[in-house]
């Protein structure tokens, strides 16, 4: 913020970038082109990501290769933390279906979100800041109060239970609401829905309506114009919603705990036990490791699946 | 003409159902909190405010409370500061890197909680720190730094940067264009990144599960009292308070963006004309 004085020369124009090259190699010029002083504007918050983001993902990453050694850490590199986390079923089985409720969390959130992101942004008007306000409303009710709340909902004792036996509806209470994956599915699509609005109605909001014009002019039906138009141009927000939900969702720790009862337990569980109870940081670590790159994957094939069926409707 | 009618009534309806859903669990914890019954069920036993009388004398929630506000405050603050420089850096100036520079800032927004938490506990308490409010400060400004770029950078965009040359040709010094044109111009946006970092840390859970060590915040002394059956009524009061002041917040940060965004607006239409 001290280098505000310069910002006089400073005008929005590519070519500002361009006089570094001919300046006079020393520190001070350097800083004062547009790069220079770009850098130095966003170097507080980069440098504060670097050490405590970037800096301890990589020592967890070097913590994966190595082993504890009672309360010690060995150093020595091995591979058998991967060998661990990917071969012993119990492992395996919670990596595979962290990764089945990301997904079909995913899946779920942006199916449901999608039309409503579509109102907003069609028929939203001159309402369209206060719809997306009343919809992100509830996503800052507090992460924990909301799993919390679905509890309440769906337990043996639970409002949706007490409420059908009070209406004589069932003649005892189902127990088939809670303590399973459908129960993380529900909570986790509910505690994710803003995060998948919010980019799906971006692309929607880019999406020039004259073409949708053009379309019915020319004699297409609603749904031919969806198909064609709405729909593939929409594809960068379907695609930033997926991987927004997927990815912080594969690593959810509360809502398994709280509503996923013995089969709803996810990787983050056993990797919370690595590093609490079990006091095994290296394997924690592969865990983890092997979490993000699973995911990373899997969004991977995920895009590539969704721009090639774009392709495929134009 | 008919058929759209009804897909147009069929298209309103799914999102009063939708809108619906999504308010429904956040209300029903302050409808519970004012239940006489000791266990959350329906029908409704009666209207009584026993347990947020019982929350007052609660010395342990206070001090849970007392930890999350210096938490909160430093957290909001801190990162309103970086995010500052953050915003002012995406919008003010073109450089090469600046995509990459700007990704790892948001990073946080997209990764899995867990592994911040796990990474960031290993090295501070490699690196010998006890594990206090102050890692747990550290932890919260990771998250609430692109928050409070989000909101920051709307406010940048919303003012011109001659008005900052215009500072310096007439002479101003550049703490004087900092202390007179920017911070006033951005107050409302600075303001509002205060209100939504601030709720953000309130909220958080799991990285000061891991970081707080002896000392709670509220999130995680409620994940503590979620073991006794017989204190979920009392959680659900203190759940109930929290969601109250986040909305309090939020609606408060909303209001002054909006109210800057129109004064702005307005003022441009002016020099157009």
């Amino acid at each position: 913020m001290k280098f505000q004085g310069t910002l006089g020369d400073t005008h929005q124009d590519g070519k500002a970038g361009g006089q570094g090259r001919t300046a006079p190699p020393t520190i001070q010029a350097a800083l004062r082109t547009e790069t220079g002083k770009g850098w130095l504007t966003i170097s507080p918050p980069l440098l504060y990501a670097f050490l405590l983001l970037i800096g301890p993902i990589l020592v967890i990453f070097a913590n994966s290769f190595w082993t504890q050694d009672y309360l010690t850490i060995d150093r020595t590199f091995t591979l058998a933390n991967y060998k661990a986390a990917l071969s012993e079923p119990i492992y395996r089985d919670l990596l595979l279906r962290s990764l089945q409720v990301s997904v079909s969390v995913s899946i779920v959130t942006v199916v449901l979100a999608f039309p409503v992101a579509w109102f907003v942004s069609f028929r939203g008007g001159r309402y369209k800041g206060l719809w997306l306000f009343i919809i992100t409303v509830p996503f800052w009710s507090g992460y924990l109060l909301r799993i919390l709340s679905w509890k309440v909902i769906l337990g043996y004792n639970g409002v949706i239970n007490t409420g059908l036996l009070h209406l004589g509806i069932i003649s005892e209470p189902l127990d088939t609401l809670l303590y399973n994956t459908t129960a993380v599915i529900i909570t986790l699509a509910h505690s994710w829905a803003a995060f998948a609005i919010l980019p799906l109605f971006v692309s929607l909001e880019k999406i020039d309506r004259t073409l949708l014009e053009a379309a019915a002019d020319l004699g297409d039906g609603p749904v031919r114009r969806f198909m064609r138009i709405t729909l593939p141009l929409a594809m960068p927000g379907i695609i930033a919603a997926l991987m927004i939900v997927m990815i912080p969702t594969v690593g959810d720790y509360v809502t398994p705990k709280l509503v996923g009862g013995k089969d709803g337990v996810m990787i983050a569980n056993a990797i919370q036990v690595q590093f609490g109870k079990a006091a095994n940081w290296p394997l924690g670590a592969a865990l983890a490791v092997s979490t993000m790159v699973i995911v990373a994957v899997v969004s991977g094939a995920m895009v590539l699946l969704l721009l090639g069926f774009r392709r495929l409707m134009k | 003409m008919r058929r759209s009618a009804i897909a147009r009534n069929l298209l309103a309806f799914y999102v009063t159902v939708y809108v619906a859903i999504l308010y429904f669990p956040v209300l029903l914890l302050p409808v519970f909190s004012f239940n006489s019954s000791a266990t959350p069920k329906l029908p409704l036993t009666g209207f009584s405010f026993k347990w947020y009388e019982s929350l007052a004398t609660n010395s342990t929630m206070h001090s849970a409370a007392w930890n999350s506000l210096i938490v909160g405050i430093s957290a909001a603050v801190l990162s309103t500061i970086l995010g500052i420089c953050a915003a002012r850096a995406m919008t003010r100036y073109r450089f090469r890197g600046k995509g990459i520079a700007t990704g790892l800032i948001m990073a946080p927004l997209v990764l899995p909680e867990i592994i911040i938490a796990i990474s960031l506990l290993v090295v501070l308490l490699g690196l010998g720190l006890e594990l206090s409010l102050m890692t747990v400060i550290l932890g919260h400004l990771l998250i609430c730094v692109p928050y409070s770029i989000t909101v920051l950078v709307s406010g940048f965009e919303g003012f011109d940067p001659n008005m900052e040359a215009a500072s310096r040709d007439l002479g101003e010094t550049a703490w004087g264009t900092l202390t007179r044109i920017t911070l006033p111009m951005l107050m409302p946006s600075i303001i509002s990144s205060l209100l939504v970092t601030f709720t953000i840390s309130l909220d958080e859970f799991i990285l000061a599960f891991f970081l707080s060590g002896t000392e709670p915040t509220l999130p995680v002394y409620i994940w503590g009292q979620l073991r006794f059956a017989a204190k979920l009524p009392n959680v659900l009061a203190l759940g109930s308070i929290m969601i109250a002041a986040s909305l309090v917040m939020l609606t408060a940060a909303e209001i002054i963006r909006r109210r800057a965004e129109k004064k702005m607006g307005t003022g441009r239409q002016a020099e157009a004309q």
